[in-house]
C-alpha cells in the first residue's frame, strides 16, 4: 500500500477553480464515500479550506489511482479536466508524506506560520474516522503529521510574531500594558481596517470599549457589537483623556489631532501612557505626537515594517522547520518499509531460528554428555516444529489480500518482531534484492 | 574561611555576568533560569563570608569600603531574588547581576584586613543605621537596573525598530510600576537611616548634624528622590522621566558611597 496525495492550492490554483473543487458540507460525506469506493483506494481523508482541497490515500498504484482519481474529480465537480490537469499536483510515497507534514505545520500556508490549518487538518481527519474511510496508514500519516506540526510549533518561532496588521497592533499593545482587560479602548472612525484590528484588540481582551464617528448611528451599531458604548464625534478629544488605546480611521483629509492638543489631552490623563493606532491614509493624526512623552503613535508603514520584519524571521524559522521534517520523514518511511511483506517473513524466520539455536545451546550446557547422534535428531526435531510454527503466516504474508497491512503489522506485533528484528529484516531486504 | 567564600560568591557572580551577557545576545530559558542558579549559589556563600567575618569582628561587617560594597551587593541580590519571586520580569538578571559584580570586584581590590571599631561607634545602632541604608539603596539600585530596561523598552517603542531585546524585555507598564514600587520602599528606608543616623550621631558626637560630607549627599540623594516621588503624584512625571530620575538618584547613590569616601573627608571616613 502506498500513499498518494492530489490537491489544489493558493499558489497553483485560481479561487475560482478553488471554489469548484471545494467538498462543502453535504457534499463532503458524498465526495469521501464516492473516492473511498473507487477502486484501488483504500483510505481517504480529504481536507477542504478556502486555499487548498485535498485527497490523502492509501492507494495500491498510484499512477492507475491518480488517474481514477482525476477523472472522478472532473465527474463529480463538472470541470473540465484539462483545467483541473493544470491546477492539480501530484505526489506520491515520500513526496505525499512530506507535503502533508508540511501542510499539517503550516509551512504551505499563504501566511506560512498561521495555525488555523492545523485545526482544520484534525477535523478532515476526524470526519474521515467517522465515516470509517481511514485505515492504518492514513491514521498513522495523520498522527504523525499532527504531531510533526505541533513538534516545529514548539521548536521553531514560526508562529510566534504578528504577520498581520490588526495583529500587530495589538501584540504591541501587550508591550505597552500588562493587562490588556483594565485598559479603555477608543475606535475612532469606522473603516473595515479599523474594524478588523478592533477585533484583535477587544478578542486580546480590552473590556471597555468606545466607538466615535462622525455618523453617530454608525457608530452605535458598532458600539454593539462590541459591547460598547458610541460617543459624539464632537466629544472625542474628551473620549481621549479616558482611553489608553486608540485606533484612528476615519475618511478626514486633513489631521484631526495635533500635537498642542494632545499635550492638554496629556495633561488631564496624568501623564498615563496612550497607544495610538493611525491606519486612515491619508493620516489623521499629527506624526509628531510620537514625540510627547508616554504617547506612541504608529501608523500603517510602522505597523506594515513590524509585520514585514515579522515574516522575515518567519521565513528563517521555516528552514529550520523543513529540517525537522524531513528528519521526521525518514522515520515515517522506516515505519513504511517495515511494512513490507519479504521483510517481515525474513524477520519471523530469523526470530524462530534464533529461538531454536538459544534452546538447542541451553539443551547442550545442561546434558554435556549427549552423543553427536541425538544431537542431530534433537535439532531435526526442533526445525520442525519452527517450520510448522511459521508455515500459516507465512503464506498468509504471501497472499495478495486487501488486509495485507493490518496482518503484517498484527504479525510483528504477535511475534515481537521490532527493533533489532527490524534492523536484521531490512538487511535481509537488500540481500533478497 | 570567611576571605575564601566571599571569593569563591565572587567567583559565582562573574559566572552569573558572564550568562547575562550571554542572555541578552541569545537568550533562552536554560540561561535566564542558569542565571538564578548560579545568582542563588553566590548568595548563600556570600552569606557565609559576612557570617563568618560577623563572628570574627564582633559587629555587623560594614565599617571598611570593602566591608560596605561587600554588603551592599549582598542587599541588591536580596532584593533581586524578592523581585523574581513576584514579579518574574524577564532579563532582569542580566541588568542586575553586572551591577552586583562590579559591587563585589570592587570590594575585593579594597583593603580586607578587620580594623578595631573605634568605641564611640560601638553601639546597637551601627547594625540598625546601615542596614536601613544599604537595603534603601539597594532598591534604588535595583530602581536603576530597571529604569535602563524603561529607556532600553521605550526607545524601541519610540523609534519603531522592534528587534532585539524589545521581544524579550517586559512592557513597559510593568517597569514603570516596579520601578516606582523600589522607589516607595527605598525611600522610607533612607530617611529612617537618616533620622537613625542623626540619633546615632548625637550619643556618639554629641550632635545630630554636623554637614558632614556624607551625610550632604546622603540629603541630596533624600531630595532626589523625593522629588522623584512628588512629581509623580503631583504632575504625572512617570515613564521615561521617572526612569532617568531613578538613574541620576542612584549615581547620587554611588557618589554618596564611594566619592564621599575616596574624595572628601569627614567623620564618616571610615565607611
Amino acid at each position: 500500500m502506498r500513499i498518494l496525495v492530489i490537491g489544489v492550492n493558493h499558489k497553483t490554483a485560481t479561487l475560482d477553480v478553488r471554489e469548484r473543487l471545494a467538498f462543502n458540507g453535504e457534499r463532503l460525506v458524498d465526495g469521501l464515500m464516492k473516492i473511498r469506493s473507487l477502486p484501488g483506494i483504500h483510505e481517504a481523508v480529504i481536507l477542504s479550506t478556502c486555499n487548498r482541497v485535498e485527497a490523502y490515500m492509501a492507494v495500491k498504484n498510484p499512477e492507475e489511482s491518480s488517474n481514477t482519481l482525476l477523472f472522478f474529480l472532473s465527474e463529480f465537480h463538472s470541470i473540465d479536466s484539462n483545467t483541473l490537469h493544470k491546477s492539480l499536483y501530484i505526489f506520491s510515497d515520500e513526496n505525499a508524506v512530506r507535503h502533508v507534514f508540511r501542510v499539517a505545520s503550516s509551512l504551505d500556508s499563504m501566511v506560512v506560520g498561521e495555525p488555523q490549518i492545523l485545526g482544520q487538518l484534525k477535523d478532515a481527519f476526524e470526519f474521515a474516522i467517522e465515516q470509517r474511510a481511514t485505515g492504518m496508514l492514513l491514521n498513522r500519516l495523520m498522527k504523525k503529521a499532527i504531531s510533526v506540526a505541533k513538534r516545529v510549533r514548539t521548536e521553531t518561532k514560526i508562529a510566534e510574531n504578528a504577520v498581520s496588521i490588526s495583529f500587530a497592533a495589538a501584540e504591541l499593545a501587550k508591550k505597552i500594558f500588562t493587562n490588556l482587560t483594565e485598559k479603555s479602548f477608543m475606535l475612532l472612525g469606522a473603516g473595515e481596517m479599523a474594524e478588523l484590528a478592533a477585533r484583535h484588540m477587544v478578542s486580546s481582551g480590552v473590556r471597555e470599549v468606545v466607538v466615535v464617528n462622525r455618523t453617530y448611528e454608525r457608530g452605535c451599531e458598532l458600539a454593539r457589537e462590541f459591547c460598547g458604548r458610541s460617543a459624539k464625534y464632537e466629544d472625542f478629544h474628551r473620549e481621549m483623556i479616558r482611553s489608553d488605546i486608540i485606533i484612528c480611521s476615519t475618511g478626514a483629509l486633513s489631521y484631526i489631532l495635533r500635537k498642542d492638543e494632545m499635550q492638554k489631552v496629556m495633561k488631564e490623563r496624568k501623564q498615563r501612557p496612550v497607544f495610538i493606532i493611525d491606519i486612515s491614509v491619508p493620516r489623521n493624526i499629527d506624526p509628531e505626537i510620537n514625540t510627547l512623552d508616554n504617547v506612541y503613535l504608529y501608523d500603517v508603514d510602522d505597523l506594515q515594517g513590524v509585520v514585514d520584519a515579522n515574516m522575515l524571521e518567519r521565513k528563517k524559522e521555516a528552514e529550520k522547520a523543513e529540517k525537522i521534517i524531513e528528519n521526521e520523514i525518514g522515520a515515517f518511511s522506516k515505519w513504511m518499509s517495515s511494512l513490507d511483506s519479504v521483510p517481515t517473513m525474513i524477520a519471523l524466520r530469523n526470530k524462530a531460528e534464533e529461538i531454536k539455536r538459544e534452546e538447542i545451546e541451553r539443551l547442550i550446557n545442561k546434558c554435556p554428555d549427549l552423543g553427536e547422534k541425538e544431537l542431530k535428531a534433537i535439532e531435526h526435531m526442533a526445525s520442525a516444529i519452527v517450520n510448522k510454527l511459521i508455515h500459516p503466516p507465512t503464506v498468509a504474508l504471501k497472499e495478495d489480500r486487501e488486509d495485507r497491512d493490518t496482518l503484517i503489522a498484527a504479525i510483528r506485533k504477535l511475534y515481537g518482531i521490532n527493533g533489532e528484528g527490524e534492523a536484521k529484516a531490512e538487511s535481509g531486504n537488500g540481500e533478497t534484492k | 574561611m570567611g576571605v575564601i567564600l566571599f571569593e569563591l560568591s565572587l567567583i559565582f557572580y562573574f559566572s552569573a555576568t558572564i550568562l547575562s551577557i550571554i542572555e541578552l545576545f541569545k537568550g533562552s530559558k536554560a540561561t535566564s533560569r542558569a542565571i538564578l542558579i548560579v545568582a542563588v549559589v553566590g548568595f548563600v556563600l556570600h552569606t557565609g563570608s559576612i557570617i563568618f567575618r560577623y563572628l570574627d569582628a564582633g559587629h555587623l561587617p560594614i565599617s571598611s569600603l570593602h566591608e560596605a560594597s561587600s554588603f551592599f551587593s549582598w542587599c541588591i541580590v536580596l532584593i533581586f531574588f524578592s523581585l523574581e519571586y513576584h514579579y518574574r520580569l524577564d532579563l532582569l538578571g542580566p541588568f542586575t547581576m553586572p551591577i552586583v559584580f562590579i559591587l563585589m570586584l570592587s570590594s575585593s581590590m579594597l583593603p580586607k584586613e578587620i580594623k578595631p571599631l573605634s568605641p564611640v561607634l560601638q553601639s546597637y545602632w551601627l547594625g540598625i543605621h546601615t542596614f536601613l541604608a544599604f537595603l534603601g539603596n539597594a532598591a534604588f539600585a535595583m530602581a536603576f537596573g530597571i529604569g535602563i530596561m524603561y529607556l532600553i523598552q521605550e526607545h524601541h517603542l519610540k523609534t519603531k525598530r522592534l528587534n532585539g531585546l524589545f521581544q524579550r524585555l517586559p512592557n513597559l507598564q510593568i517597569l514603570d510600576e516596579v520601578n516606582y514600587k523600589l522607589i516607595t520602599i527605598g525611600f522610607p528606608l533612607l530617611t529612617l537611616a537618616i533620622i537613625t543616623g542623626a540619633i546615632w550621631a548625637e550619643s556618639a558626637w554629641g550632635s545630630y548634624w554636623r554637614w558632614d560630607p556624607k551625610e550632604v549627599w546622603s540629603l541630596i540623594t533624600w531630595f532626589i528622590y523625593a522629588l522623584v516621588l512628588h512629581v509623580r503624584l503631583t504632575v504625572g512625571w512617570r515613564g521615561r522621566k521617572a526612569a532617568l530620575l531613578s538613574i541620576i538618584g542612584f549615581m547620587s547613590v554611588l557618589f554618596t558611597f564611594f566619592g564621599v569616601n575616596l574624595l572628601l573627608k569627614g567623620v564618616h571616613a571610615f565607611i
